[in-house]
């Protein structure tokens, strides 16, 4: 192989960039044309049910399996710092805040991806290269209405829930440990919980942080699956992409949320 | 039957959603439903609020009667004004009670006490509290105190 010249490695650089740029403007204008595009949406409902089955109830029992796992940690590992400085009491706000503002949201977020997230791109994927997804073209279904819409709702809805239902669990799972197995006074517990945790700005907060990461992941997913090259290898490298971008994507973006909502102290 | 299933299992799921986020909204932040309205508001001037916090509690008797929401410098008199709400059923509070800013425990949170007086007048909405005892420092009490040694030691 012979030397590339500097002005082939500016060409490379430049090809690059612009299949960043022009895979970044496919990706948004299949996003609209699946969510606000016209077409047939009669049986959309029963589409949406079938996907909120298979992308949110399916999840259920890794997110709620993980979110007492996280909530006994937490809880544990709190106890053991908060005991130093004798303010035991203070680990339940402690469980409440980091599962509400953090771990809620961006921890469902990478479960998502890696349980729900590449089963969509993988079965998109599977779609486009047995090739089903023109063959509903062709009998005048538009794909991106019947395949594609009601998977990015249903992973709209069901993440937010999910994140909702994690912290709840872990909460629970950490109050278990906190009360039953440290013994931490129940009643100091709950209240330092309720004193420090405001509705408008932890709860709602984390809601809005789980939309956003539900947006994100699940776009990148259903759209890896959609653009993904039709054979079992570009299926495998998609799904593998779908997990990674995903992951990057809810960390990244959970810096800057973080910092626009709880950055102004 | 296969489609029933199906909508049962998302029927729950939704179910289990709002169901978490009522948890979070009464049991964790402890959101009380339409207790919006029945308060009203006392200011109080202290030296220092250190450590004084929004949303720290008031209490009376050590019966928590209301809570802080603003806290700002009074840019006249140099002073912390604390603004609280205090329920509405406690309101027979006379004008020159005395709040003073206490310490939950040595090393826990702040909150504000209110001791009664013995004017007749009552404190009204909007209404201040004058007489202010303010948040301990433990800074300024070492201070004195190895003031007070040294004091003593020139004395001898």
């Amino acid at each position: 192989m012979r030397r590339k010249s500097p002005l082939e490695r500016v060409q490379l650089l430049g090809r690059a960039g612009i299949d960043v740029v022009t895979s970044l403007g496919r990706s948004t204008i299949f996003l609209l044309a699946a969510l606000f595009g016209r077409g047939t949406s009669g049986k959309f409902t029963q589409l949406l049910i079938k996907q909120l089955y298979s992308v949110g109830v399916m999840s259920l029992a890794i997110i709620v399996v993980s979110g007492v796992f996280i909530g006994m940690v937490l809880s544990l590992q709190g106890f053991s710092i908060l005991a130093a400085y004798g303010s035991e009491q203070a680990v339940g706000q402690m469980i409440a805040l980091t599962l509400l503002r953090e771990l809620g949201p961006v921890v469902t977020a990478l479960l998502f991806a890696g349980r729900a997230g590449s089963a969509l791109t993988a079965e998109i994927g599977n779609m486009k290269s047995t090739e089903q997804l023109s063959s509903l073209a062709m009998i005048g279904v538009d794909p991106l209405k019947y395949i594609v819409a009601p998977r990015l709702w249903a992973g709209f809805i069901s993440m937010p829930l999910l994140a909702m239902i994690f912290s709840v669990v872990g909460i629970w799972g950490g109050s278990m440990v906190a009360i039953d197995w440290l013994g931490v006074y129940e009643g100091s517990f709950w209240s330092n919980m309720q004193n420090s945790v405001s509705f408008t700005d932890d709860v709602v907060n984390g809601i809005i942080k789980s939309i956003v990461f539900a947006f994100v992941v699940t776009w990148i997913a259903v759209f890896q699956g959609y653009d993904c090259e039709p054979t079992s290898e570009g299926i495998s490298r998609a799904t593998t992409r779908t997990v990674v971008y995903a992951s990057l994507a809810v960390l990244g973006l959970d810096f800057i949320l973080t910092a626009l909502m709880f950055g102004d102290f | 039957m296969q489609n029933r299933t199906l909508e049962v299992g998302v029927g729950l799921f939704l179910l289990a959603g709002m169901l978490a986020l009522m948890l979070l909204a009464l049991r964790v932040s402890g959101l009380a439903v339409g207790a919006g309205e029945d308060t009203y508001k006392v200011y109080a001037h202290f030296d220092n609020i250190a450590g004084l916090t929004v949303r720290s509690k008031v209490t009376m008797a050590g019966v928590s009667i209301g809570k802080v929401t603003a806290i700002d410098l009074d840019r006249d008199s140099y002073t912390g004004r604390v603004t609280m709400e205090l329920n509405k059923d406690v309101d027979n509070l006379p004008i020159d009670s005395t709040a003073s800013i206490l310490t939950a425990g040595l090393l826990g949170e702040k909150y504000v006490g209110i001791s009664v007086g013995g004017e007749e007048e009552l404190l009204a909405d909007g209404g201040t509290i004058h007489d202010t005892q303010s948040s301990l420092v433990l800074e300024e009490l070492i201070g004195k105190f190895l003031l007070n040694s040294v004091n003593k030691d020139s004395a001898n």
